[in-house]
């Protein structure tokens, strides 16, 4: 088995294991995290592409490495949507449950 | 195919510029915005809307006169190695659609967003106006674009462009369902690229239109569309993938809703059709029986469950998912017997309509919706007592865009419905015949829930939150007049649809 | 040179393994710790494959990058992690479990029986590369053969800035992205934080060093330093600037613009949008890429910034 099948089948391996993740995860970390998982093992699978295309004295077909180096910046821009998302959600919960707090507190001292 | 044909295809034309600038006018819209500030973005979008409406008209009159695709070689490479754009007779009557929903859109939220002071930039503000004009330019990308990969740049353009525009009230509510978009979404994604990665490794090319010539029925192109298509049902929420939906089309801001429900979740569907028409060799019979099951049970779970909303805009979301069940039924109605069927142009023609048709009358109902809201200062339908008295045109826009959903005559829905069933007859698959008749009725319940409360004048009146000025009611209603006025095409196959259509040409004598 | 099969072997299983750390580790924490190393094994892959640029975009983006923003995130939400109570049930996960086994077993079966020959663009790409006077095909491909592919990406960028920023208060907006002026109390980020930068900027600096035999790697280079910029600044080396300066949104759009504008230019000097004229193809590219490696620098440290939490006089 050369390299880039050895590196192909690791890499449904790991689209696999993030889509689990994706489905089965309920906090959206962890999702955001699985999402990344499976992104990985996509970009694996365009290199192996890649490496099978390598021909005119380069190492691998360019336009599927430059499309893998489009789509990192890509799915880097999604964790970073989401992961704000997560955190400004988390911040208002927060503040909600802060001010429900002292508002029952106010009641009883009252 | 040959590949001389083919290459015939794919070479500039002349106009094919005009596709560059539908893209890449919104967008520079949007850049101008980012750069000048939110407190000019008005200026901004009320002079890109009008020169969008211009180009779109163009491309469709282009496409129409010559009965010829326009095609754009960018950068004068040829793919495979480089990008073309395309618009055959489906983008340009897709690109029309989205131009009138877009500037009606830009009429309808003028001075709804507004700085903390005057000539000071708000949040709200460049948010919105800044993501509208971008998903208008993803939009055209997605029509026009013939390579897999420049329409996986495209859908990420639409999906960033259209989350944030879900939560632009910041509530814990509104970002939750942006958080719950956006994780269907990128679920969508990624799945999508999976499959433009196995599609490049098992045939050199992405052009859609070059692998029109090559594909052959084999496990890898299976495996490649399947992915695709699953993520593509996730974004465009259709049924068992619809749980992200309501919350999140329901949550925005009346003018964002418009486009989100009209018009973002067709860029997917779209897809879809380019997937399994242009892409896929012959044979897609099963496939398209199980996209139509999943239309059905679209139709009828979206219905019932709006059928049961305490809230309008939630009725009005969940009828989009029974909406876009419909537009599924295209698959197995136009697979039928074969290409060459009569039936099948129907379908195709009656799949438009019904998108075309739900567009516009889907934006004007969450416009009166958003009326209804600020008039009354909320949305419960129990107490829209009165609302035909405060907002009257909105209501009657409302009124207007529901008989198109409901399938009355003279609208668009119905012709869309009238000609869905007659392909149904035609292709001797019956059971549509009951989805669509169930369908029609579910809707009809829903809509008038809606209607029969805001006739009545409750006593004491109820009280006036807001003025909406006519002139916004007005767009509201001129919309959903253009839900009607589709109802006077003639019930025949449009010749437009077929303009450029790889799997016709292939089987052109 | 036996010893590579085994080193690739054993490569696949670690990264499989990480991979499946980070899925079942009980707390978020060690779950983004897990990715982190991801992220750095998926890049010793790609080297592997023999990509050096996408080893290293892999690397600084995919596992550093985001590894910030993630741990960033993960030691924010750690007080209130609620416990694992609505764990789906058993059965649901098996039946999630077989649909995602059919599908690597269907990936498997492509990858074991491939296209044979495997299709390749690489000499139609190789072709070109003299009339642009470029060296480096991959540079060929982003900034010329799918450039609009790579504008289009840009505009993406800026709109995921825009979806960042929204998320912040109406009272705050224009102002100072992130919460406090950058305090690190979380030792493996500051640990991170410290590490990375010199060995990133030694390899941007190498690969803008072989841009001198290999034109056109200042694309590549541009964005692992703009990750390392990144991490200078989350440990405190830096303060982001204000959201609402006309400098920095001019900053954050020049190269976006200037690939517009070049785009456009095509129309009267090389005959299309997006064509470069026969005769001086270099020097536009050089004029797309010094400003686009600043936006790109720009746009990906303020994505990790986060939204304008704090009043531009703070």
């Amino acid at each position: 088995m050369n390299a880039a099948t050895l590196f192909g089948l690791c890499g449904a391996v790991l689209v696999g294991l993030g889509l689990y993740g994706i489905i089965v995860h309920h906090e959206p970390i962890r999702k955001i995290l699985a999402f990344n998982l499976l992104g990985g093992g996509v970009f694996v699978l365009f290199g192996i592409i890649a490496r099978r295309g390598a021909a005119a004295g380069f190492g691998g077909d360019p336009v599927p490495q430059a499309l893998v180096i489009t789509g990192i910046v890509v799915a880097f821009s999604a964790s970073a949507v989401a992961v704000t998302l997560v955190m400004r959600l988390f911040e208002v919960n927060e503040a909600a449950r802060r001010e429900a707090r002292s508002g029952h507190s106010a009641e009883d001292a009252g | 195919m040959t590949g001389e044909t083919t290459a015939a295809l794919l070479a500039t034309t002349s106009g094919g510029y005009l596709l560059v600038l539908a893209i890449m006018l919104p967008l520079i819209g949007t850049i101008a915005i980012v750069l000048l500030g939110g407190q000019r973005a008005e200026r901004v979008a009320l002079v890109v809307a009008p020169l969008g409406l211009v180009i779109a008209a163009a491309i469709l009159a282009s496409v129409w006169s010559s009965g010829q695709p326009l095609v754009y070689i960018v950068g004068g490479w040829r793919p495979p190695l480089g990008l073309a754009l395309r618009s055959d007779g489906i983008s340009a009557v897709m690109i029309a659609i989205t131009a009138i929903v877009m500037c009606a859109t830009v009429l309808f939220a003028r001075g709804q967003f507004r700085g903390p002071a005057p000539g000071v930039e708000g949040r709200a503000q460049m948010v919105f106006w800044s993501l509208l004009l971008a998903v208008w330019g993803a939009l055209n990308a997605v029509f026009l674009g013939d390579d897999l990969f420049n329409l996986y740049v495209a859908l990420e353009l639409l999906t960033f462009g259209a989350v944030p525009l879900v939560c632009l009230d910041g509530r814990a509510e509104t970002l939750s369902a942006a958080l719950r978009y956006l994780l269907f979404a990128l679920m969508g994604s990624v799945l999508y690229l999976l499959g433009v990665a196995l599609i490049y490794g098992a045939y050199g090319t992405l052009d859609i239109v070059l692998l029109a010539g090559v594909v052959r029925s084999e496990p890898v192109i299976w495996v490649a569309v399947a992915l695709m298509t699953v993520g593509l049902i996730a974004k465009t929420a259709l049924f068992p993938l619809h749980l992200w939906l309501p919350n999140a089309h329901a949550g925005a801001p009346a003018a964002a809703s418009a486009i989100l429900s009209a018009l973002v979740v067709k860029g997917s569907f779209f897809l879809i059709l380019r997937l399994w028409f242009d892409v896929m060799p012959g044979q897609i019979h099963l496939p398209a029986q199980i996209l139509g099951f999943l239309g059905a049970g679209a139709i009828l779970l979206g219905s019932v469950l709006a059928l049961r909303q305490a809230r309008l805009k939630l009725l009005i979301a969940y009828s989009t998912i029974a909406q876009i069940g419909y537009l599924f039924l295209l698959f197995p109605l136009a697979v039928g017997s074969g290409i060459a069927s009569p039936f099948a142009s129907i379908a195709w023609t009656a799949g438009l309509l019904q998108l075309a048709s739900h567009a516009f009358a889907k934006a004007a109902m969450f416009m009166a919706a958003g009326m209804i809201y600020e008039a009354l200062g909320h949305d419960r339908i129990d107490r829209l007592g009165g609302a035909g008295r405060v907002v009257p045109i909105a209501v009657f826009a409302f009124a207007i865009g529901g008989l198109s959903l409901m399938g009355l005559p003279p609208s668009g829905g119905f012709s869309a419905k009238w000609m869905l069933l007659q392909a149904s007859v035609g292709e001797g698959q019956w059971w549509w015949i009951i989805v669509i008749t169930l369908g029609g009725l579910l809707a009809a319940g829903y809509i008038f829930r809606v209607i029969s409360p805001t006739l009545i004048q409750p006593f004491p009146a109820p009280e006036l939150k807001a003025v909406v000025p006519v002139s916004r009611q007005g767009v509201a209603l001129a919309l959903a007049l253009f839900a009607v006025l589709l109802g006077f095409v003639p019930l025949e196959p449009w010749p437009l649809l077929q303009i450029g259509r790889t799997a016709v040409e292939a089987h052109l004598p | 040179m036996t010893l590579l099969p085994l080193y690739y072997g054993l490569l696949a299983l670690l990264v499989i393994g990480v991979a499946w750390w980070t899925l079942v580790a009980r707390e978020t924490m060690a779950a983004v710790i897990g990715f982190i190393a991801y992220g750095m094994l998926l890049g010793l892959v790609w080297a592997g494959i023999a990509s050096v640029d996408v080893a290293l975009t892999e690397a600084a983006i995919g596992g550093g990058v985001t590894g910030v923003l993630l741990l960033r995130a993960a030691a924010r939400l750690r007080p209130t992690e609620p416990a694992p109570h609505e764990k789906p049930g058993l059965v649901f996960r098996v039946l999630v479990g077989i649909f995602c086994a059919i599908v690597t077993i269907g990936l498997a079966v492509v990858v074991l029986f491939p296209t044979d020959p495997a299709p390749s663009l690489a000499i139609a790409a190789a072709e070109h590369l003299p009339a642009l006077e470029l060296g480096n095909p991959v540079t060929a491909v982003l900034i010329a053969y799918r450039a609009l592919d790579t504008m289009l990406e840009k505009v993406v960028l800026l709109l995921a800035l825009i979806g960042v920023w929204s998320l912040g208060p109406d009272r705050n907006w224009g102002g100072l992205p992130g919460r406090a002026p950058a305090v690190v109390t979380d030792s493996a980020l500051t640990f991170l934080a410290k590490l990375l930068p010199p060995i990133g900027i030694v390899f941007g600096v190498y690969l803008l060093w072989t841009s001198a035999d290999n034109p056109g790697g200042a694309f590549q280079g541009g964005t692992v330093l703009a990750a390392m910029w990144i991490l200078a600044m989350m440990a405190g080396l830096r303060a982001p600037p204000a959201i609402g300066s006309r400098a920095l949104r001019l900053l954050l759009l020049s190269g976006t613009i200037t690939f517009i504008v070049v785009g456009f230019a095509g129309f009267l000097i090389a005959g299309g949008f997006l064509s470069y004229p026969a005769a001086f193809p270099k020097a536009l590219i050089l004029l797309i890429e010094i400003p686009m490696t600043l936006t790109i620098a720009v746009t990906l440290g303020l994505l990790v910034s986060g939204p304008a939490e704090r009043d531009k006089t703070s």
